[in-house]
């Protein structure tokens, strides 16, 4: 075969400290950092630092991931002590030559960098994340609904949530309120509401509308700025609430 | 047994700077309007010393004409006015106005409700607050 022609560099002298912190509450609660010195390049994300430790230099580290393309929501942590996704977050524009990464927060830990978020998948099945609408039943003389552009734009946004839990880890009412319902839950809420063809609002607004629901929401936004789908969150639970105080039909 | 859940509790309110203004505001509005209720509190008490006769009523005021007292009153002032301004601001906003529309997010995903008249507020809050602080502090300490 021959030799490919490459302008870029291929090997790169650059590295950088990952810290990991590496915690078993199975035996202990405490959490410690073992440090590791990583060659990167332009184009290695976190996800790829982390696994090239897990190869070379400590195969314990415990992480989650599967998809390598921020689709599946696997792999958020905290990078740097902001929530991202380690595939979604490249070493290179960190602009720091130490990475932190440490599990999310909000979360219970398993172990190292990977939590259990049972907790956000009850709260998301709370949410009713169907169609409520008898007739949406395939049966004879039925069809699809029909919907224009425009009312697919009300919703399109907020289905894009892959459920990576990132937005409940920034949230800062998460941080103290361990029932407080939660970013992704309640926009997913709204992202049924906001669709025509459902008719479950009544049900859902009386389910968000509760001591720990959506009136703990303060708009500080850090939901929307670490979402790495673009769902913004904050804007779902305000028009959310919109409805609710009787701002919106 | 319940789980440790990892919550980051009153540290990760008390750290605003990682989320951009949107989380300073929020820290801002949280922190005045607590100050607000403890200034109401102590406005209250001050007040109502008036029914222990004028004398107590003019040694209590006496407190207020002190430097600290000036500084105290100057923070007041502050906090009143940020907290009323972008208190109008997340008034609206928590009704779903000014928040932006929905759209069929792109690369960067850069979040609409996080926009620059949200932003342009939350920075007139505090320019009000600086001004009326200055204000404040030109007729307390002014002769
Ligand atoms: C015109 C005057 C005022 C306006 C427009 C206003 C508006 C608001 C708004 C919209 C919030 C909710 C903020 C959020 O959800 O994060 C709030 C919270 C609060 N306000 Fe006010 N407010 C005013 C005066 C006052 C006064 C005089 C006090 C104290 C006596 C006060 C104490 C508080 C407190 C303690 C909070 C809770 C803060 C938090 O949970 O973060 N406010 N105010």
């Amino acid at each position: 075969m021959a030799e490919e022609q490459s302008s870029t560099e291929v090997s790169s002298s650059k590295t950088i400290t990952l810290r990991i912190a590496k915690s078993n509450p199975e035996h202990d609660s405490r959490s410690q950092f073992a440090e590791f010195k990583v060659p990167y390049e332009r184009w290695t994300t976190v996800l790829d630092a982390i696994l090239d430790v897990k190869k070379h230099l400590d195969h314990s580290v415990a992480v989650r991931y599967s998809c390598r393309q921020a689709s599946c929501g696997s792999c958020g942590m905290k990078i740097n002590g902001r929530p991202g996704l380690a595939c979604f977050t490249k070493i290179s524009e960190l602009n720091s030559d130490v990475v932190t990464v440490e599990p999310m927060n909000n979360y219970p830990i398993v172990r190292d960098l990977v939590v259990d978020l049972e907790g956000m998948f009850d709260t998301h099945k709370k949410m009713k994340p169907f169609i409520i609408n008898e007739e949406s039943e395939v049966a004879t003389n039925t069809r699809e609904f029909l919907q224009t552009p425009g009312q697919v734009e009300e919703y399109i946004q907020f289905s894009n949530c892959i459920k990576c839990g990132l937005c409940n880890s920034a949230c800062p009412t998460m941080a103290t309120d361990s029932s407080f319902l939660g970013p992704q839950a309640l926009t997913q809420a709204y992202r049924y509401v906001a669709d025509n063809r459902d008719k479950g609002k009544n049900e859902r607004l009386k389910i968000i509308d509760e001591s720990h629901g959506i009136w703990r929401c303060h708009f500080a936004g850090s939901c929307s700025q670490v979402c790495p789908k673009g769902v913004d969150p904050a804007m779902g639970i305000q028009m959310l609430r919109g409805y609710l105080l009787g701002f919106k039909k | 047994m319940k789980r440790n859940e990892n919550r980051e509790g009153i540290k990760g309110m008390v750290n605003p700077g990682r989320y951009g203004i949107e989380r300073v505001s929020y820290w801002l509005m949280r922190i005045t309007g607590l100050g607000l209720l403890a200034y109401l509190i102590g406005h209250i008490y001050e007040t109502s010393s008036i029914l222990n006769g004028k004398s107590v009523w003019d040694s209590m005021l006496q407190l207020t004409q002190t430097t600290q007292g000036h500084i105290i009153l100057t923070l007041v002032i502050g906090m009143c006015v940020f907290h009323t301004v972008n208190g109008i601001r997340l008034m609206f906003a928590h009704g779903g106005i000014g928040v932006g529309k929905p759209t069929r997010p792109d690369y960067p995903y850069i979040p609409n409700s996080q926009n620059m008249k949200n932003k342009l507020c939350i920075y007139a809050s505090i320019g009000v607050a600086a001004l009326a602080m200055m204000y404040g502090l030109s007729v307390l300490f002014g002769e």
